[in-house]
């Protein structure tokens, strides 16, 4: 049974996600020891970069890799964006939460390595994963990656929390192939508690994907004391039982790995002496999904974000 | 099984005629002259199926594989060896026959008498035969240690006299490590298929006319060399045929029938393991040509698949069981006592049909029936056109067991043919056309920082090397300066190293020459010079961190750099970022240039490795500290593999980044490990064996 939380572990309260802009902001420059090796930083000078920003031919970019069978099909150049509106207590990347932290980098470059690797998606099915941090802080920039996949026929796939699904555009969705969707609490006071924020848009964004027909993989991170409660979990389910083109549901079982970068960062980390869900914890949970006739993938050992 | 059975207790002949070895077989020039190419191109069956015809192991092979598990495979995890013949100089013929057990009647022949008891072969040196013997707690012979010690020279003995004092110093200084002038060098593969398919007495004719073609010429050392190891190749097949009457056989002819084929392949390469312990004893390419054997028995109602499956499990048994007697300094150096039976499958053929058969993936059910073993190691030339059955097939055996390699087809069949066999891990060469001299490694990484030195030893202070000044002063280190200085250190590195294995190389073939092997080889050879490097992702990482970031040297007292201060942010090799990965590619480069200078002992091709075995410890334990922030005493990353840790960018971006070095410059090859978990591929079975033969498609399709 999930331990209620106490007030000093709520989620600190973020700026207000409707005025989108105030999250937006440029990267100052090149850190070190950044996961963008390889992709050359900009030297546009800062206020242009903006300008540059906002027309989505660059953005704020924390890091990329190649991995199997971890955001969508196949093998796929995963982008992680930089910013993100939500603070989700587990979050494992909580330095992609500030824009500014990350590396200005040119659409055009991300998509020059994406055409590098297209015989890699062809043969193993895979594509481009746009991830984060929140994809849709910067929605010009991944609207830009996302067309320039689908012109060289890359499958494409966001992996997102739908909360800022009302800056998705329609056209943005017509280049987009699959959505991992991240459902992370049931009702409104847990989703509130895990990311500081309401659950409201991502249903709506989910909705949204239905109506336009487009391919949804519910994503749900198990925590044990947080988001375990069964009631919690059934309400999930239900929420995506909702979604007409739900194709899967991932249970992604929470873990210790993201501890250190909270550390690092100065952050003050919720989680400390919560332990990975046993194995059975995590298929009792799937089976939860199951019992709504929900396809579930995932396995014990999957890494969850 | 339908056809003869060789009991263990007996040696007589089976009573029914034995049928026309080459019935059926379509004619072609493979009859006018040895051409085992010849024969399976024009008698093979590709299979485009998928693994449902396999059979499991019978109840025999099961027992077999359980009784050497109980008697003897545990005893040796206990006490490392399990027995020594300190009394007999192991040759082709030199131990009777032996058995596992009563079981052991379908594929049969041991080593020694005894499962896994180990032999001497004192010709290359018996200062190791000693070590070995003492530390598998037996005393050696005192007669057979004065034959080798005062009458008869022996490969050790010949190399140290000829060592210059460059290579000595380089060799003490670990700047050369593993060099096998104190082993045998293996790396050569005979043709084992030809006792088979053509028998002894046809081999040995074969021999004698190219020994006598030569008869009237005038005499030369190379002629007088020539003559005489076609001899010593005369008499190794003479004693393949008593070998083979040990056993109840008749190898003077060819092989009639499945079971034959088998036996008398597994004989020819006994006897290959009986006269030679070298680094690697590598098999060939069997499963085509013994196919076409399983397909007539088939045909001919001879055997069942179950049979057949039974063939291939009893062989694989006695691959798994081959034993050398060697010290504990060398399972340091090769990272345990591998023998590298590797056994070359997959590929496709020069008219573009698989050379893929029922019996490749026989070979596959071999890990499934018996259960996974490094041995033999499985390697399969893989194309994205390989039939997709088979990808599935191996791709779902990989994840079981973690017990394949895989090699780019195309790239290897462009340079040797479609009837090449890798010899220990990554070297190709054309079966029975080419050998190699095996080179071990030198260490790149100790070399880069001997240039920063002026030649100084980096652990030891020592001047190793002379006439090199170092890099001057306390400021940073200048990516052109220190690029020009390891280039010169190249020079004296290579040219040592080169130098060495010319030595070792005329002394092997005067002391420890491999006749049963060459026997199995065309009198005409092509041979290469195989050199090794390692240390290859710390060498582009440490150059990468002088040039894109600030390294200040840190020296002691008496002016030795010893550890560095890299301040900011470098590319690393294996992100597929060109930065780092074209210095790993010019790096390689550089190397091949050098070794292409130096002239190699009888005209060998020189090529190069960036490969895994394996003495990244060794190597990694005697070196010192680097730019990139490698720590002294840590071991190195296994070949052609980025630094443990720096690529960041997953696994498809490292073969990205190893694709960059160019092949023309590492023909020996090229490796790359990697480790995936299961669960890293995918989240149900079929899902994990499509995502691995995407993943192997794209790693090995050609860059743009
Ligand atoms: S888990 Fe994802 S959505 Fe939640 S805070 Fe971290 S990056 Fe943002």
């Amino acid at each position: 049974m999930p331990a209620t939380l106490p007030d000093r572990l709520a989620a600190p309260a973020a700026a207000d996600a409707t005025t989108l802009d105030q999250g937006f902001a440029a990267p100052s420059g090149r850190r070190s020891g950044a996961g963008t090796a390889a992709l050359a930083v900009s030297e546009a000078q800062r206020s242009e970069r903006l300008a540059r920003m906002r027309a989505g031919e660059l953005g704020s970019v924390h890091s990329w890799e190649l991995v199997t069978a971890v955001d969508g099909p196949g093998t796929r150049m995963t982008v992680f964006l930089a910013g993100c509106p939500l603070r989700c207590l587990y979050c494992h990347n909580p330095d992609t939460w500030q824009m500014r932290a990350g590396e200005p980098i040119e659409a055009q470059e991300i998509l020059a390595r994406l055409r590098r690797y297209r015989k890699v998606f062809a043969a193993t099915g895979g594509g481009l994963t746009l991830s984060g941090g929140e994809v849709l802080m910067q929605p010009a920039f991944a609207a830009r990656l996302l067309a320039g996949a689908k012109a060289m026929g890359v499958h494409t796939c966001l992996d997102t929390s739908g909360y800022l699904g009302a800056a998705c555009t329609d056209e943005m969705l017509d280049d987009v192939d699959l959505v991992l969707l991240d459902i992370k609490a049931g009702d409104e006071q847990t989703h509130r508690r895990v990311t500081g924020r309401p659950l409201a848009p991502t249903l709506a964004f989910g909705q949204r994907l239905a109506a336009a027909g487009i391919r949804v993989w519910v994503r749900f991170v198990l925590v044990p004391g947080v988001t375990d409660d069964p009631d919690n979990i059934r309400k999930v389910a239900e929420h995506a039982a909702a979604i007409g083109t739900l194709e899967r549901v991932e249970v992604l079982p929470f873990h210790q790995m993201g501890r250190d970068k909270w550390d690092a960062l100065g952050l003050d980390y919720a989680l400390t002496d919560v332990a990975p869900p046993t194995d059975e914890q995590w298929s009792a949970a799937c089976e939860q999904f199951r019992r709504l006739g929900l396809p579930v993938g995932g396995n014990p050992a999957g890494v969850s974000r | 099984m339908s056809t003869i059975s060789q009991a263990p207790s007996t040696t007589t002949a089976h009573l029914e005629p034995v049928p026309d070895p080459w019935r059926g077989f379509p004619t072609g020039s493979w009859q006018e002259r040895v051409d085992v190419r010849d024969f399976i191109q024009r008698s093979y069956t590709p299979y485009l199926g998928d693994a449902e015809f396999l059979a499991g192991a019978t109840p025999k092979t099961r027992r077999l594989w359980q009784t050497l598990e109980r008697d003897y495979l545990s005893v040796e995890r206990e006490r490392r060896v399990y027995d020594v013949d300190t009394a007999t100089p192991s040759d082709v013929d030199a131990f009777g026959a032996g058995y596992i057990s009563d079981d052991d009647d379908v594929i049969v022949g041991l080593q020694t008498d005894t499962p896994l008891k180990r032999a001497m072969m004192p010709a290359g040196g018996w200062r190791m035969v000693e070590t070995a013997i003492r530390e598998a707690g037996k005393e050696p012979d005192p007669d057979i240690k004065r034959i080798f010690t005062r009458y008869r020279k022996t490969h050790n003995e010949a190399v140290f006299d000829i060592y210059t004092p460059r290579v000595r110093a380089a060799r003490s200084a670990h700047v050369i490590t593993g060099l096998p002038d104190s082993y045998g060098r293996g790396r050569i593969i005979g043709d084992y298929r030809r006792v088979a398919l053509y028998g002894v007495d046809a081999l040995i004719e074969d021999k004698k006319r190219a020994k006598d073609a030569v008869a009237d010429q005038p005499f030369s050392e190379h002629w007088a060399r020539y003559r005489e190891e076609h001899a010593e190749q005369i008499k190794a097949l003479t004693k393949l045929k008593v070998l083979g009457a040990q056993y109840g056989f008749d190898l003077a002819r060819p092989a009639a029938t499945a079971q034959e084929a088998v036996q008398w392949t597994y004989l020819a390469y006994l006897g290959a393991v009986r006269s030679q312990d070298g680094a690697a004893m590598s098999i060939g390419r069997l499963s085509g040509f013994l196919d076409v054997y399983m397909e007539r028995d088939l045909a001919e109602a001879r055997i069942t698949e179950t049979d057949a499956q039974e063939l291939i499990d009893a062989l694989v048994i006695k691959l798994r069981i081959v034993r050398f007697l060697r010290t504990e300094d060398y399972d340091q150096i090769f990272s345990g006592d591998p023998y590298w039976a590797t056994w070359t499958d997959g590929g496709l053929g020069d008219d573009g049909r698989t050379l893929v058969t029922k019996t490749s993936f026989r070979l596959l059910q071999t890990l499934r029936n018996l259960g996974p073993a490094p041995e033999p190691n499985i390697t399969i030339y893989w194309d994205e056109q390989l039939p997709d059955g088979y990808k599935r097939f191996c791709a779902a055996i990989s994840i079981e067991t973690s017990a394949i390699q895989y090699e780019s087809d195309a790239q290897i069949r462009e340079r040797w043919g479609d009837d090449s066999a890798i010899a220990c891990c990554v070297s190709p060469m054309r079966v029975g056309k080419q050998m190699q001299f095996f080179g071990a490694r030198v260490n790149l990484a100790k070399a880069l920082l001997y240039a920063i030195n002026g030649g100084r030893d980096e652990v030891t202070g020592a001047q190793v090397v002379t006439g090199h000044a170092p890099v001057p002063g306390d400021a940073p280190l200048d990516f052109d300066e220190v690029w020009a200085r390891f280039e010169d250190m190249l020079d004296w590195v290579i040219g040592t190293y080169v130098e060495a294995l010319n030595i070792i190389h005329y002394s092997h073939d005067r002391y420890a020459y491999e006749a049963m092997e060459m026997a199995l080889h065309d009198s005409e050879i092509v041979r290469t010079m195989g050199c090794g490097i390692a240390g290859l992702s710390i060498v582009a990482d440490s150059l990468a961190a002088i040039r894109y970031a600030t390294v200040t040297p840190v020296r002691t007292d008496d002016g030795l750099v010893t550890d560095y201060l890299t301040e900011g942010d470098f590319p690393r090799y294996g992100n597929d970022d060109d930065r780092a990965d074209d210095i790993a590619a010019t790096v390689v480069h550089t190397v091949m240039e050098k070794l292409r200078a130096i002239p190699m002992y009888r005209d060998a091709i020189p090529t190069q490795s960036v490969l895994t075995i394996t003495s990244n410890v060794v190597y990694g334990r005697s070196t010192g500290s680097f730019p990139c922030g490698h720590r002294a005493g840590t071991p190195f990353a296994p070949g052609a593999n980025p630094t443990n840790g720096a690529d960041t960018h997953g696994m498809v971006a490292s073969m990205f980044s190893v694709g960059k070095l160019d092949y023309v410059d590492a023909l020996d090859g090229i490796s790359l490990t990697n480790t995936i978990t299961p669960a890293g591929l995918g989240r149900t079975p079929a899902e994990r064996v499509t995502n691995l033969v995407g993943i192997l498609d794209a790693g090995f399709a050609p860059q743009d």
